[in-house]
């Protein structure tokens, strides 16, 4: 029989605080205007945008890892969840992709 | 008492070779949902990231108008239900009866707060004629014409993605009183908990979509 992997409660809790406290700071940062700065091939990028959707990833990556018990899964199942975000990637970045270029050429741009 | 793996009341099916490869199947199986789900939903923020570039100056308007307060609230509360959802499979995979019952009633108890404050967000939508449709108008945003149309295409938006979101948990919340009515007749044990673990999965997965729908709706202006 496969080893059962039983996870200490304590780093539930511990967990649990690092996200309450990363949903803290993320509602904290969103009243504090970070302004849009040319750092990004010369586009102005949002920065509290990027802030809250890094927070948001590794709050999501602290839940997959420890709540949902990925950190101690076998290999089969990581890869599954590796490919899932991969194909998220694809599905993301082509049609961003698409929208973000339109109109750079000339003619009717199909908007 | 038999053991779990043979007789005909066997917790094994029988094209496995023992408990543990049947779980890792079972969690493996679950898993490829999950995966599924994070495209069906990865597919919604993506429509949501569109239409925000192209309307940012009415979807701004239109998400200054959600409440950042009880937003982050609801985050909380349903943080802590994936805690004690956490606890529960951990009590399971002890064979621990009643903390595996108190931590699953926990669950729904944060579960059922969660979406009672989406209930008090959307009466408060409805009152502002924020709800997409002929009775929708702009003016609790002061926007009118095609801004007015925009900030409706936001809460149609907000209303899709939080609604499905809703009904994840209007799905899990009886799957967890059925765990609870199971787990209290015994039915979980060390050797056998895969129902608990894999729920546990499920309700993990709708706490992450939350995750990202707070600062998606509530928090990028």
């Amino acid at each position: 029989m496969h080893e059962q992997h039983v996870v200490s409660p304590r780093i539930y809790f511990a967990i649990f605080a690092a996200l309450l406290l990363l949903t803290l700071v993320t509602v904290q940062v969103a009243a504090i205007d970070l302004g849009e700065p040319e750092i990004f091939f010369g586009k102005r990028v949002p920065l509290n945008v990027v802030v809250a959707l890094v927070i948001a990833c590794v709050k999501a990556v602290l839940v997959i890892l420890f709540f949902m018990h990925v950190k101690y899964s076998p290999r089969l199942t990581q890869l599954v969840i590796g490919a899932a975000f991969v194909w998220l990637f694809i599905l993301l970045a082509v049609t961003l992709s698409d929208y973000w270029s339109r109109g750079w050429v000339g003619g009717n741009p199909g908007t | 008492m038999a053991s779990p793996t043979t007789g005909p009341r066997s917790l094994l099916a029988h094209h496995f070779a023992d408990l543990g490869e049947q779980k890792d199947a079972t969690t493996l199986g679950m898993w490829l949902f999950l995966a599924q789900e994070v495209m069906f939903f990865g597919g919604l923020f993506l429509v949501y990231t569109v239409y925000r570039f192209n309307f940012h100056d009415a979807f701004a308007a239109a998400s200054h108008h959600l409440d950042v307060k009880l937003g982050a609230i609801n985050t909380a509360v349903l943080i802590g239900s994936s805690l004690t959802m956490a606890l529960a499979v951990h009590a399971a995979a002890l064979g621990k009866r009643k903390q595996l019952v108190v931590f699953l009633l926990l669950t729904v108890l944060l579960g059922s707060a969660f979406l009672g404050v989406k209930v008090v967000e959307y009466a408060d939508k409805y009152h502002h004629h924020l709800v997409p449709g002929p009775g929708f108008s702009g003016e609790a945003l002061h926007l009118e014409g095609d801004r007015a149309r925009q900030a409706e295409m936001y809460f149609s938006l907000y209303f899709g993605m939080t609604g499905l979101h809703a009904l994840h948990m209007i799905v899990g919340i009886p799957i967890l009183l059925a765990l609870a009515v199971k787990g209290w007749r015994g039915a979980y044990s060390p050797e056998y908990n895969t129902p608990v673990e894999f729920t546990g999965l499920y309700w993990h997965f709708v706490d992450i979509v939350w995750i990202f729908l707070f600062p998606f709706l509530y928090l990028i202006h």
